[in-house]
């Protein structure tokens, strides 16, 4: 790790102001990819703004028909919250199969977010209950959120303040874990929300994706069946040394029948 | 007394106070006044020219102490490490030795190489200096793959290695067994990889050396399975520094599997550079380090034919391996797919000709060595698999092949045609006993079960023998091993009645501390609270081997008997004394001595007492009760069993879900059966990981590690494993005075093949490379659809 000086907002007023004042700081949120970046050297920040500090960043809130979860909020505390358990059951069964203890005990939803790891599981969640991102600067639609590989629509000196998952009808989540880090190799969320069916896929591409032909034929019928013969392109899909992109596409069709099947 | 803590108790370890509290002590845990930090400048290239290291904006950095290139090294004369064991090719050639600098003078071989050292008064302090070296690289074609290598044209390793061919070995005979497969009714054929794999002992590698000016003396404490051995290594073959002016010490040591055991580059740094400066240097590997330069295992290539006749009996083998050694010559990388490797291939069997060729290829990727097992997993795992393949040609069942072809129970000894002369056991119990643990007659309906859910059940068998308690001398000595195997042990009376006692094997994991107490505490009748185990310090033991191979017990363990013989004798003279009898006349059992048909008795603490207070005492004998042995065995030890898992495949996904496992093994007589457990259920562990999870893969173009972390290098874990069912069967050896055999690798050696086997049986196909990762069980299992209904 090389130096850098340590910055411990209070508030979100003071975190944004921090911000706009060095662009080239690096925001610190539960610290999951952040910190183990900066250990291996393979970032150099000048700042780095802790945003644990900040109370109005934490916390579960049944509002409406939605859960509202605040950025700072960690992954266990998803998993364990009985509002959220009650609220939307696929949405706390999803925080509880991240990483392992240690990194549900510290990350972050909004970090997580943020970072739009290809194989992280929360941007499924986001994207496939059609959450709306609520910022220090205004509202983006997960539709609009997720834009590329480890890109998202937030704009310089942006901080995540929370996430609000409109609470659907029925929901499941379903992970092809890689053996070695145990993240998505293919995840897929099926919702079946006030608004039609979502199916949200990560791990699969460069970015979490919506996998529209099967919300179509689960639009007619919300069974598994209904995706027998629907097979996901492999085109654009990554390949590593323990998935091709053949396989990944594969997965995206068994996991989905299998989240419809969960959904009950 | 002892009948609860002598030998076959399942004593709880003594040592695991200290480990589950916290309070072990490992080289990283040890701080010298005075203490710098090194950190190596590594290569990023598999094979590069160094055209130039230029350390000059790095020695001005902060903390900066000293910084020490290949140039360095060269200039002082310090020797390159060594390879300890002979090997000869086929036309009676030695095999090639290149140098094996302990900092690349003027190439780098593979990623990792260490090209300076930075020592440096913080470690980040070095960490810093170390990214200001710049090195200037000619990059270089590589080679990764051991029979790209030995292929024409491929880009050469060492100059002096043609070919990149470090020996062309054999084993056998050619004539007898090509005639043999002229007369075979079925000739079973496979080629298969052995995959490479990365140790990743839970201790990372680690030294601190101290060099004293006034003494002119060294202490290094380093992460080593064999202290002695690192000792003279570093004495008389690398640094020349004489052996009484070296001490060297492994504390406790958080795992080894043999990576542990050979002489590496850093600690030899280390050592060099802390009489360079006068300080003592500290360094410990980053994780990263471990995967780029813990000696790798495994990696054949090979191609098997096994000869059967009319009723499936084995008439013969050939075999044709190509082993990769890495970039350079590890401490014993060339006996390991030899010596270790090929007369194990006659396995349980009485195949009566085996031909076995092996080439050690150099490639451009970290060197390979002994990893848990050691050559007999590579052995088993081909002889395990081509045995199945050939049953299931033939339509036999598998258990009935392995059943036609063991070694009958009252054939022993048995002299194989491939070196090893087996000296008991009853391979027919083990199978047995597993088929009736496993409910074999059971199996068909478990797999209709299956079937239903829309799942394919596979079951696989894997009867191995190997050969542990590494080695009679001058056997060992004959097939061009460079050491003596024998053990040290000493039996320590202190004048109270308690016993010290020190042993030149070393624990690293394998409850020593206990086992060893055990067997004074029941020669001897000690209580076991009364009885300290030392091990790992060359000041304080007598010379020792160490500990690899599953030899501790069978031969440091029967050193500690004759150490117990000696004391006995030794007590029954001050016995005979303090009773006013005949030393004939005096009986011994469990530490108790008695004048024979009287109730006359001193037990072993009155007697070590009057040794050390030797007040009344026999003027023919020598105060004290202390007595060492060295113990050189009769032969190796042959463990054996068989283990059958039952597998379940998700057609859909390629998860291998392991239903079932079953392990009977045969380890001779067991000391600690709740210890014998814990050693098979780790062995098991780590031969899951090898069939399943763990591969280290090299990107064939640039050489580069891609699995460097546990990011993409899968370890097991205990999700990834079943309950095991472990049973017994027990064939004493009759040539070690305890009876043992050894039980350390025996999980790893016989794991893999009996899941593999079990795959490709649910899938129906003849072969699948390991690791039977998702993917590849989903394509086979697509490409190989559902089995008829009347299978």
């Amino acid at each position: 790790m090389y130096a850098f000086n340590y910055h411990r907002p209070g508030s979100l007023a003071e975190a944004t102001k921090l911000i706009a004042a060095n662009t080239e700081a690096k925001l610190l949120a539960g610290g999951q990819t952040l910190i183990p970046t900066l250990k291996q050297r393979l970032a150099q920040p000048g700042d780095v703004i802790d945003l644990g500090g900040i109370a109005e960043l934490k916390g579960i809130k049944v509002e409406g028909g939605s859960v509202v979860i605040g950025a700072m909020t960690r992954h266990g505390e998803v998993a364990s919250s009985a509002e959220v358990k009650k609220a939307i059951p696929a949405l706390a069964a999803l925080a509880g199969g991240i990483g392992d203890p240690q990194v549900r005990n510290l990350g972050t939803i909004g970090g997580s977010i943020a970072n739009s790891d290809p194989a992280a599981d929360y941007p499924a969640a986001a994207l496939g209950l059609g959450a709306t991102i609520h910022t220090s600067k205004r509202q983006i639609p997960a539709d609009k959120f997720f834009t590329g590989m480890f890109e998202t629509a937030l704009e310089e000196g942006e901080i995540i303040v929370k996430v609000a998952f409109p609470a659907p009808k029925r929901a499941a989540y379903q992970k092809f874990e890689n053996p070695a880090s145990r993240y998505a190799i293919v995840g897929v969320l099926v919702a079946e929300t006030a608004n039609g069916v979502r199916v949200a896929v990560t791990g699969a591409a460069p970015s979490v994706f919506r996998w529209t032909e099967a919300e179509a034929a689960l639009g007619k019928s919300f069974a598994a069946g209904a995706l027998d013969g629907l097979k996901a392109k492999a085109d654009g899909l990554n390949a590593d040394i323990h998935a091709s992109a053949e396989y990944r596409a594969h997965l995206i069709g068994v996991m989905a029948r299998r989240a419809v099947a969960a959904c009950g | 007394m002892t009948a609860e803590s002598g030998i076959g108790a399942s004593v709880r370890r003594k040592e695991d106070r200290r480990f589950i509290t916290g309070n072990g002590r490992y080289t990283d845990d040890l701080n010298r006044p005075g203490q710098t930090y090194a950190f190596f400048v590594r290569s990023p290239h598999a094979h590069a020219r160094i055209k130039r290291v230029d350390t000059t904006k790095a020695s001005k950095m902060p903390g900066v102490v000293a910084i020490f290139t290949g140039k360095d090294v060269a200039d002082s004369k310090v020797g390159g490490l060594i390879c300890g064991w002979l090997i000869k090719s086929k036309d009676g050639s030695p095999h090639k030795a290149p140098p094996h600098p302990i900092i690349a003078l003027d190439t780098v071989r593979h990623v990792g190489d260490q090209v300076a050292v930075v020592i440096g008064e913080t470690l980040a302090q070095a960490r810093d200096a170390a990214e200001q070296v710049q090195v200037e690289y000619e990059v270089l074609p590589a080679v990764v793959d051991p029979k790209d290598a030995a292929a024409k044209g491929a880009p050469q390793v060492h100059a002096d290695a043609p070919g990149n061919l470090c020996y062309d070995w054999e084993l056998g005979d050619k004539a007898a067994t090509e005639a043999a497969f002229a007369k075979a009714h079925h000739v079973a054929k496979l080629d298969l990889v052995n995959n490479r794999l990365i140790p990743n002992a839970m201790e990372p590698r680690a030294a601190v050396a101290e060099y004293d000016f006034g003494t002119d003396s060294y202490t290094v404490w380093s992460t080593s399975q064999n202290p002695h051995v690192l000792k003279l290594l570093l004495c008389a073959f690398v640094l020349q520094v004489p052996e009484h002016k070296m001490r060297v010490i492994a504390p406790d040591v958080g795992g080894g599997f043999g990576s542990k055991i050979f002489n590496y580059p850093e600690e030899t740094v280390c050592t060099w550079a802390s009489r360079q400066i006068r300080r003592p240097v500290k360094w410990t590997a980053e994780r990263s380090e471990s995967f780029l330069t813990d000696a790798h295992g495994r990696d054949h290539v090979t191609h098997v034919e096994l000869a059967l006749d009319k009723a499936g009996k084995f008439l013969a083998m050939r075999v044709d391996t190509h082993a990769n050694l890495g970039a350079y010559l590890s401490t014993f990388a060339t006996s390991v797919p030899t010596y270790l490797y090929a007369p194990l291939l006659a396995g349980p069997y009485t195949t009566p000709q085996l031909y076995i060729e092996v080439k050690g290829v150099f490639t451009h990727t970290t060197p390979v060595d002994a990893y848990r097992g050691a050559g007999r997993p590579e052995a088993t795992y081909l002889l395990e698999r081509i045995v199945e393949t050939a049953a299931r040609e033939m339509k036999i069942d598998p258990a009935e092949l392995r059943r036609r072809n063991f070694i009958p129970p009252d054939a022993f000894p048995y002299q194989t045609p491939v070196i090893q002369q087996y000296d008991i056991g009853n391979y027919h119990a083990s199978l047995d006993k597993a088929l009736e643990m496993i409910d074999y007659k059971g199996f068909p309906a478990r797999r209709a079960q299956s079937e239903k859910k829309g799942k394919r059940r596979g079951i696989g068998f894997s009867s191995y023998i190997e050969a542990c308690g590494i080695a009679p001398s001058a056997a060992v000595g004959a097939l061009g091993g460079g050491v003596g195997l024998w053990e040290s042990g000493q039996v320590r009376f202190n004048p109270t009645g308690s016993v010290t006692i020190h042993t030149g094997s070393h624990s690293h994991g394998q409850g020593h501390e206990t086992t060893f107490a055990q067997i004074v505490a029941d020669k001897l009748g000690v209580p076991i609270e009364n009885i300290e185990v030392v091990h790992g310090d060359t000041d304080k033991t007598a010379f020792g081997m160490g500990t690899y191979g599953s030899r501790s017990l069978a031969v440091g363990g029967s050193a500690i008997v004759k150490a117990c013989d000696k004391i006995v004798a030794k007590a029954k003279k001050i016995a005979a004394h303090m009773l006013e009898a005949a030393v004939e006349d005096i009986e011994h059992e469990r530490g108790v001595f008695k004048v024979s048909g009287t109730d006359k008795s001193v037990n072993i603490a009155q007697i070590a007492f009057s040794a050390y207070v030797p007040h009344n005492y026999p003027a023919d004998v020598e105060p004290g009760l202390d007595e060492t042995a060295f113990y050189d065995p009769l032969n190796f030890s042959f463990p054996a069993g068989t283990h059958i898992c039952e597998v379940e495949v998700d057609p859909d996904t390629g998860i291998v879900d392991i239903a079932k496992w079953v392990a009977v093994d045969d380890f001779g007589t067991v000391i600690n059966p709740m210890v014998v457990e814990g050693q098979v259920h780790g062995g098991i562990a780590q031969g899951v990981g090898q069939a399943l999870l763990e591969t280290c893969v090299y990107d064939k173009q640039s050489g580069q590690l891609l699995t460097g972390s546990y990011m993409d290098y899968c370890m097991p874990r205990a999700d990834d494993l079943p309950s095991f069912e472990v049973g017994m069967t027990t064939t004493p050896s009759p040539l070690n005075p305890l009876g043992v055999k050894g039980c350390g690798e025996a999980g790893a050696i016989a794991a893999p093949p009996a899941l593999i086997n079990a795959v490709t049986d649910a899938l129906g196909i003849k072969h699948l490379d390991m690791p039977a990762s998702p993917e590849k069980v989903w394509r086979a299992a697509q490409a190989n659809r559902p089995r008829m209904a009347a299978e």
